[in-house]
């Protein structure tokens, strides 16, 4: 019986672009694989910095006998030493830098003679010093007399110390910050003026000056002591930790700020440390060189950067987009703008950042100190600050606008065009409520993909102002409120900062995961906010379909 | 109405009666001749219809009218003149805005605004300083029953006007033309896209408006220019060949190119 014949070859030489077909979708699995990897791995390392180990107590031996070192672990590998042997070896976090000098140590696994899970171990966080790993031994009490943990009221009496301290902190932030602040920056003024009269610039007394200053000194001192008061009763407490290896560890009260027992709480408890560990990291002022504590500050920064950025590049490359395409003369002249303005965008950052500081700072920075601030003492223009990062971060993405708008504005269709000006539009009242409208979704891509670039660029910032550690926001409560002067911190530094300038880079580890899955949730997180609304535009502006 | 035309602009009275007056024009796109030695005049409140091959320039005609062709670089009237109500269009006086407000135009492919409904047809009115909400309200509706779009749309203003059907599109293009009260509407195939339904529909409209308005439709439909033409111009290969009354060109061409295109020889 003949086989029907077949209609169509579905196998050989009709399918000749089928290689190149697997290649391509070879080429889009391996580059989304590497990124599932990465995101993967930063947000396991990230999330694990907040989740709340077990302690655990270990049995080492040393040349004298053994010894007990208690804490969580962190890592476990082999290793090959000197002699080409393999070692098995745990990382251990164990805290109580006075005791030890370092927090972390290696554990060769031949040297560990046993490790238990002990349920009374405490973790203290403590605002300077890192943890403490140990049992609770006495906590002393206002009148001076210590109480032990067997006491049953021994629990209630350490939450109320630590309470007490926060409010405490509270109160002296507000003193040293706000009230002392003032107060030093009204005497600088006073004395700033009193120089002036005395050299004839200004007219005013100068012994009234005097007087007032006087009455400013005396209310320093009183703000002083009473400062150092709140400090004499935060510091008159303390809690008594005793190692695993016997030995005392004195928290003052100052510095203690939370205890956990890792070994006791069940899992919700430990999921409610870990939203606590999250939301001080968010919320928190750096420490210990940026090692501990919150990156608050760096949020803020990176955010506040990357929303003024947007606002000065957006409308710059909007406008030199519809002058280059609607009015300008097309010619060579304009190709090479064109071709200058893409070639922009291949610059390295870096350069961008020499010239923020050479053009912002020194010369507008020069020219601002010069008219507005003439006797001030120190730069304050003149020197890095957040709105000539801003704009520096501006004029490195603005190519990316000025290419995505030009294009956005390239298809529009004619046909909508015409039926403008058919109207009797000018061209720019064409431009400015058909033209524009229309291109505006494609305007906002090319915004998405400025800030996304701006927000993790981090380079040309250190020249012009991204500190370690920057005392203020560049937004706060005191006038004038916008200081776009002050120096900032930016999370992409904070990271560079961490991992490669920190002492401690062990210590610092974590922080680094976290404080990059930050960064990659903030950008996700703006840029999202972007796409939405141009989502909504979208549909506002929806092209033809017909 | 005659805002812009001083008395000392204005020629001869007689002739003033054609709205449109075309003498001895040539129409260059860079170096290659679209259109040449037409002369003719559009009488006003009348429909002439526009008819020939593809590619013999009634497009490009029609969009001399309104300085369309400004836009497109290289294009020019090389020779001859355009009056409209009796002032040439091409003199330095005349602002190509304001004529476009007083001749409007309708596409060949429906181009509304990616705006609301409302908005398209408030468009021209806005331009003109139009700002009382009461009276833009009044222009919008005039203009969409003039297009008789009005009972389809009127619950769905605030909409985006890709919402609507392709024949509906072309009526709100028309309504947009309207709302700008021109004295001369110029239409390149408007029907070019429609149904047989849409396109009964659009030709009525154009048969109301010329009680108002002067009109200028090219169409490639030669029932269409027999049904609402009161003069017909056949155009071949950038030149006009034969122009008059649409019953005398239909029933009894004076030329044989005229006569093979019409009943279908060629083209
Ligand atoms: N923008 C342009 N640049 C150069 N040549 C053009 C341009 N537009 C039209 N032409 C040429 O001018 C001639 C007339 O074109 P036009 O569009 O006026 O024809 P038409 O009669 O409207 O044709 P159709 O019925 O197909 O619309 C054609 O030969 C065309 O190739
Ligand atoms: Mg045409």
């Amino acid at each position: 019986m003949a086989k029907p014949p077949k209609a169509f070859a579905t196998t050989g030489r009709s399918r000749k672009g089928e290689p190149l077909v697997w290649l391509t979708a070879l080429g889009l699995t391996l580059g989304v694989l590497m990124t599932l990897w990465l995101l993967g791995l930063v947000v396991y390392k990230g999330c694990q910095t907040f989740w709340p180990d077990r302690l655990q107590v270990f049995e080492v031996k040393t040349d004298s006998g053994t010894e007990k070192v208690a804490g969580y672990e962190v890592l476990d590998r082999d290793r090959r030493d000197g002699d080409g042997n393999l070692h098995h070896e745990v990382q251990l976090f164990r805290g109580n830098v006075e005791l030890y000098g370092e927090k972390f140590v290696f554990l060769d696994s031949s040297s560990i003679v046993s490790r238990e899970q002990a349920d009374d171990l405490l973790l203290v966080e403590r605002l300077a010093g890192g943890n403490v790993i140990g049992r609770a031994k006495a906590i002393e009490l206002a009148d001076g007399s210590r109480m032990g943990p067997e006491d049953p009221s021994f629990e209630d009496e350490l939450e109320a110390l630590i309470e007490v301290n926060e409010d405490r902190r509270d109160e002296l932030r507000d003193v040293e910050k706000f009230q002392i602040g003032k107060n030093s920056k009204r005497i600088k003024e006073l004395e700033l003026k009193k120089r002036l009269i005395a050299d004839g610039k200004v007219g005013g007394s100068i012994p009234e000056i005097d007087a007032e200053l006087e009455k400013l000194q005396a209310e320093y001192e009183e703000l002083f002591a009473e400062k150092v008061k709140i400090e004499e009763l935060m510091k008159a407490r303390h809690l008594y930790i005793e190692a695993v290896d016997g030995r005392e560890i004195v928290i003052s009260g100052e510095s203690l700020l939370h205890v956990l027992r890792p070994n006791e709480v069940g899992f919700f408890g430990r999921l409610g440390e870990m939203l606590r560990r999250i939301w001080n990291f968010l919320t928190m002022d750096p420490r210990e060189a940026n090692t501990e504590g919150g990156v608050y500050p760096a949020i803020f920064g990176t955010v506040i950067m990357t929303i003024v950025m947007s606002l000065f590049v957006t409308p710059f490359g909007v406008i030199a987009a519809i002058y280059l395409r609607e009015y300008a003369k097309q010619g060579p002249f304009v190709r090479a703008v064109r071709i200058s303005v893409n070639n922009l965008a291949g610059v390295p950052s870096i350069v961008f950042g020499v010239f923020g500081l050479a053009f912002f700072i020194y010369f507008v920075g020069g020219v601002v100190d010069g008219v507005f601030f003439p006797n001030a003492e120190e730069p304050v223009y003149k020197s890095g600050g957040i709105l000539w990062a801003s704009l520096t971060l501006a004029l490195l993405t603005v190519p990316v606008v000025i290419v995505a708008t030009e294009e956005a504005l390239a298809a529009v269709p004619r046909g909508v065009r015409e039926a403008a000006l058919a109207c009797g539009a000018s061209k720019w009242q064409a431009i400015q409520r058909v033209v524009l409208p229309a291109s505006l979704p494609g305007i906002l891509t090319g915004v998405i993909l400025a800030m996304a670039r701006g927000a993790g660029e981090v380079a040309p910032l250190m020249l012009v102002g991204v500190v370690k550690s920057a005392p203020d926001l560049p937004i706060d409560v005191t006038a004038p409120f916008i200081h776009p002067e002050r120096q900032f911190m930016h999370l992409g530094f904070h990271i560079y900062d961490l991992g490669f300038q920190s002492p401690d880079s062990e210590a610092a580890k974590p922080m680094v995961f976290a404080t990059t899955l930050l960064l990659i949730t903030i950008v996700v997180v703006m840029n999202l906010a972007a796409i939405i609304i141009r989502n909504r535009l979208r549909k506002k502006y929806a092209t033809s379909s017909f | 109405m005659h805002e812009m035309v001083t008395t000392a602009d204005r020629i001869d009275e007689r002739v003033s009666q054609a709205a449109v007056e075309v003498r001895d024009v040539d129409f260059c796109y860079g170096s290659s001749l679209a259109l040449e030695d037409i002369s003719f005049d559009i009488p006003s409140s009348q429909i002439v219809a526009f008819i020939g091959p593809s590619g013999c320039g009634k497009s490009t005609l029609l969009r001399c009218f309104n300085r369309m062709n400004d836009l497109v670089p290289g294009a020019r009237v090389t020779r001859g003149t355009i009056h409209i109500d009796g002032v040439e269009i091409h003199s330095p006086e005349v602002d190509p805005v304001e004529l476009r407000r007083r001749i409007g135009m309708v596409f060949q492919k429906s181009n509304p605004f990616p705006r609301s409904i409302y908005e398209n047809v408030a468009y021209g009115p806005r331009l003109t300083g139009v700002k009382d909400k009461g009276e833009l309200d009044g222009i919008v509706e005039s203009a969409l029953r003039g297009s008789a779009l009005w009972d389809e749309v009127k619950d769905r203003l605030e909409e985006s006007a890709f919402g609507l059907s392709g024949g509906q599109q072309q009526r709100l293009c028309i309504a947009r033309t309207i709302a700008v009260k021109p004295e001369i509407v110029l239409m390149d195939e408007p029907c070019s896209a429609l149904d047989p339904v849409a396109t009964a529909k659009v030709e009525e409209l154009i048969l109301e408006l010329k009680k108002n308005y002067t009109i200028v439709i090219v169409t490639h439909n030669m029932q269409q220019a027999r049904r609402v033409s009161d003069q017909t111009a056949f155009f071949y290969l950038g030149k006009l060949i034969e122009y008059g009354e649409t019953s005398r060109i239909f029933s009894n061409p004076e030329r044989v190119e005229t006569e093979d295109y019409i009943t279908g020889r060629f083209g």
